[in-house]
């Protein structure tokens, strides 16, 4: 399998639409035969990190890197950012809103549900500018 | 446990999936909170959940759930049951609580999903 490169566009704040990207990907995925249990954990990362981009940024991307080794996810947006990116990453930290909550998001367990599925994981963000979020899950 | 002892045990509506009754599950996991579903690791899992909307689908379709038991009478709209045909996915609905729908499968011997802790 030579490398393949996936790319979805997420919109905010687009209830309706959210998750059809990692549905996508996880499709993707599963017809190029990945092991079920490593799509799982993509599954996680990108349904979180889509729906981050819904609810708190002015929109964004997903990226997909697979190769044979591992698979490489990044969201990207662009938006308010997070000014303490430490503080985001506590379980139960969280700045969502009630309608948020609503739809079963907003209990701050989102970046920690990407960190514990992900063998390497790193954020970047600037406040008023954007926020990145990056995850490689290890094949096999 | 089959899908369709689950729907005698609630009383429960088929809205989709009729055809996929026979299907068995291992374990059940009850919550409103979907970042919750998405930390849990087992196959086979049925989900029961008051929480209706396209997210509710989207996660069961993240996780490889394939069947959800809506409660206290709630009913998707037609975009949510599309949704969750699309994936394969049973859905009912059952007058039960929460608290009463896990009562009565538990009884039945139908355990709870094991929680990856880290
Ligand atoms: N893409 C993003 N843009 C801006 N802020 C974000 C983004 N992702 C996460 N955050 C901030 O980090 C907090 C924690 O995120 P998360 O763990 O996913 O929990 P939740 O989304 O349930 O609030 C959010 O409440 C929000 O304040
Ligand atoms: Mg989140």
């Amino acid at each position: 399998m030579s490398t393949v490169n996936l790319e979805y566009k997420v919109a905010k704040e687009d209830f309706s639409k959210a998750g059809e990207a990692s549905s996508a990907i996880k499709k993707t995925l599963k017809k190029l035969g990945v092991n079920s249990k490593i799509i799982r954990r993509v599954a996680i990362v990108t349904y979180e990190a889509e729906m981050n981009i819904v609810i708190h940024s002015f929109g964004g991307k997903i990226y997909v890197e697979i190769d044979t080794e591992k698979i490489k996810i990044i969201a990207r947006d662009t938006g308010p950012g997070i000014p303490d990116t430490e503080k985001a990453l506590e379980v139960g930290y969280s700045t969502a809103t009630h309608q948020v909550r609503e739809l079963g998001f907003g209990a701050g367990m989102g970046l920690p549900n990407i960190q514990r599925c992900s063998d390497e994981f790193s954020i970047e963000s600037i406040v008023e500018d954007y926020t990145q979020v990056e995850s490689t899950i290890y094949i096999q | 446990m089959n899908l369709l002892t689950v729907k005698d045990l609630l009383n429960a509506e088929v809205l989709c999936g009729e055809e996929n009754l026979k299907k068995e599950i291992s374990s059940a996991f009850a919550c409103d909170l979907m970042s919750d579903v998405l930390a849990y690791v087992e196959d086979n899992t049925l989900l029961l959940t008051g929480l209706i909307n396209p997210q509710t689908i989207r996660t069961a379709e993240m996780m490889d759930i394939n069947a959800i038991v809506f409660v206290r009478g709630k009913l998707p709209n037609q975009a949510i049951i599309d949704l969750a045909k699309e994936n394969d996915i049973v859905i009912m609905t059952t007058k039960h609580i929460l608290y009463e729908s896990c009562g009565i499968l538990f009884n039945k011997g139908l355990k709870g999903a094991s929680i990856m802790h880290k």
